[in-house]
């Protein structure tokens, strides 16, 4: 089975990783690699086990086993504090906007972890409704804005890698747009980006590979070139 | 005013102030641990009667008075808390809250037996410093110096830690990991630290209130049970966990104590738990508490 060998740049190499939420296992040899620049993104039905891979990079499951290395260092016996310092920054599907914080604390929260990434300016820029609330309580936020909050802390600490889970669930297409281009724009400046994605029609513009998840392992990749051949392919795997 | 002379209402007042600043200063370590750690901490009692043991060893074994004791006895105790929650507190984080009631409460009893083993229960003068002795006749009542330091010093503390914990960047990092530890670490914060220098902090408070304590009442044993069951009602009618909460309740309760010794003497004991009783019927989460 392909495992995107083909990186000759691997910023992210994960193998065989295994997961565990209490007794049960999740993750059943997650293999993946993501080269240096390039934008990934993991597919699969509800429940595949993608929310729980980036956990297990990240380094806040419960338990884990396998290998997760970043930047040529093996990570996986490391606590999730080290993990973010050695440059992965980690976008959760449930944003984890926090009500006790405005909106600039919230933005301001991460630590920095490397010079090089943006600048709050930079980041208000982009995003001038957050300039506008930046002293409202983090969790009034509409839904949309709270997920560009979460996407936006993590642009300052100079992470090289994003892990971003389903950042355009359950927003408005107009928003979902804006979130497209910004992630273009990130994948410019030369992040590397993990993607989960529900929504195919989005990550098909943006991404250079997928990996199609199910029951906690990759069972397919596909490179962006073969997507339209892939298509029925792509179908019957996440069932729509 | 009902026949109350009006210097023994003001007096009873100060009083009630008083002892409002002592339940503000030791609600709000209270407040600020379980926020965060989730545990309700009932060694802080006796953290406090340390913190007054500590000045009285400081100036009864090595003569250092009261002024260098109000910095050095919260650092000692408050490495002392460091060392609890590094050696028993922690291991019991994950698991249900209980155990973390029950743990400190038997510390408590630990620490207090050894005390009284050591001191027996009776109480040891501490001298009020050279510079706070005397008072200033204000016409209505007599101030004693003391007194208004303690209440100027504790009303200093309770901002001051307000300020810490709600406009500051540690503070920040404070609340957010209240609210979701797992997504603070994978920030890159060392959530375990942060858990143990909270601890410290507010066991520093404690014991903080302890020296303040020393010269008003005196240096005993069971000086931190007496007051941590007030406390505790003080914390649920606040809220646990809410900071501002706990100092507007502390001084409150302190002043409406105080009131019912003038008004209703044989139930100044008792008001504070039937205002918690009323509040647990009517507010469950408490005044300032978010409901959750
Ligand atoms: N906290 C948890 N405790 C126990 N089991 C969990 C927990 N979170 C997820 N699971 C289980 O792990 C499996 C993988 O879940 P995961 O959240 O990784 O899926 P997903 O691919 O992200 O799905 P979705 O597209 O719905 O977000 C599921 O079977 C789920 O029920
Ligand atoms: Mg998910």
């Amino acid at each position: 089975m392909a495992d995107g060998g083909s990186v000759t740049n691997a910023l992210l190499q994960v193998d065989d990783l295994n997961g565990w939420y209490g007794e049960s296992h999740v993750l059943h040899g997650m293999s993946f690699v993501v080269g240096e620049g390039e934008l990934v993104t993991l597919l699969g039905r509800n429940g595949a086990g993608k929310t729980t891979t980036l956990r297990g990079v990240m380094g806040i499951l419960g338990q884990r086993r396998g290998s997760v290395r970043f930047a040529g260092a093996e990570l996986i016996d490391q606590p999730s504090n080290v993990i973010a310092k050695a440059g992965i920054a980690y976008c959760p599907e449930e944003r984890g906007i926090f009500a006790s914080l405005n909106v600039e604390e919230n933005l301001m929260l991460p630590p920095i972890v490397r010079p090089g990434g943006m600048t709050v300016e930079e980041i208000y820029a982009i995003f001038p409704n957050l300039a506008e609330r930046r002293r409202s309580q983090g969790t009034r936020l509409s839904g949309g804005e709270q997920q560009m909050l979460a996407i936006a802390r993590i642009l300052r600490t100079g992470a090289r890698l994003l892990l971003l889970d389903e950042p355009t669930e359950g927003l408005a297409p107009v928003i979902v747009q804006q979130i497209g281009a910004l992630i273009s724009t990130l994948k410019e400046k030369g992040f590397t980006i993990l993607l989960v994605e529900q929504n195919f029609h989005f990550a098909a513009t943006l991404a250079d590979r997928f990996y199609v998840v199910e029951h906690g392992r990759v069972i397919d990749t596909i490179a962006a070139a073969d997507l339209a051949a892939s298509g029925p392919k792509l179908r019957e795997y996440l069932g729509v | 005013m009902f026949g109350i002379p009006i210097q023994a209402l003001f007096g009873q007042l100060l009083l009630g102030l008083i002892n409002g600043a002592f339940y503000a200063m030791l609600s709000l370590g209270l407040a600020v641990i379980f926020g965060l750690l989730g545990i309700a901490n009932f060694t802080h009692g006796a953290l406090y009667m340390m913190g007054a043991f500590c000045a009285w060893f400081l100036l009864n074994l090595f003569g250092i008075g009261y002024w260098p004791s109000l910095i050095l006895a919260p650092i000692i105790v408050g490495l002392f808390g460091i060392l609890l929650e590094r050696v028993f507190l922690r291991w019991i984080r994950n698991i249900d809250h209980l155990y973390g009631l029950m743990l400190t409460l038997g510390l408590a009893q630990i620490i207090e037996g050894v005390f009284r083993d050591q001191y027996g229960s009776s109480g040891k003068p501490y001298a009020i410093p050279a510079e706070l002795t005397g008072g200033y006749n204000l016409g209505f009542m007599f101030l004693p110096t003391y007194r208004a330091w303690v209440i100027v010093l504790s009303m200093i503390v309770c901002f001051g830690t307000w300020f810490l914990i709600e406009r500051t960047k540690l503070g920040a990092y404070l609340r957010a990991a209240t609210e979701n530890p797992v997504l603070v670490q994978a920030f890159g914060i060392n959530v375990p630290r942060l858990v143990t220098l909270t601890y410290g902090f507010g066991v520093a408070l404690a014991a903080l209130a302890g020296v303040m304590a020393a010269p008003i009442y005196q240096v005993s044993p069971l000086m931190g049970t007496n007051i941590l069951i007030v406390v505790i009602a003080v914390v649920v009618i606040g809220g646990m966990g809410s900071i501002l909460g706990s100092i507007i309740t502390g001084f409150s309760l302190g002043l409406i104590e105080g009131l019912t010794k003038v008004f209703w003497p044989e139930a100044s004991s008792t008001v504070i738990f039937v205002i918690m009783a009323i509040v647990l019927l009517v507010k469950p989460s408490g005044l300032f508490g978010r409901a959750s």
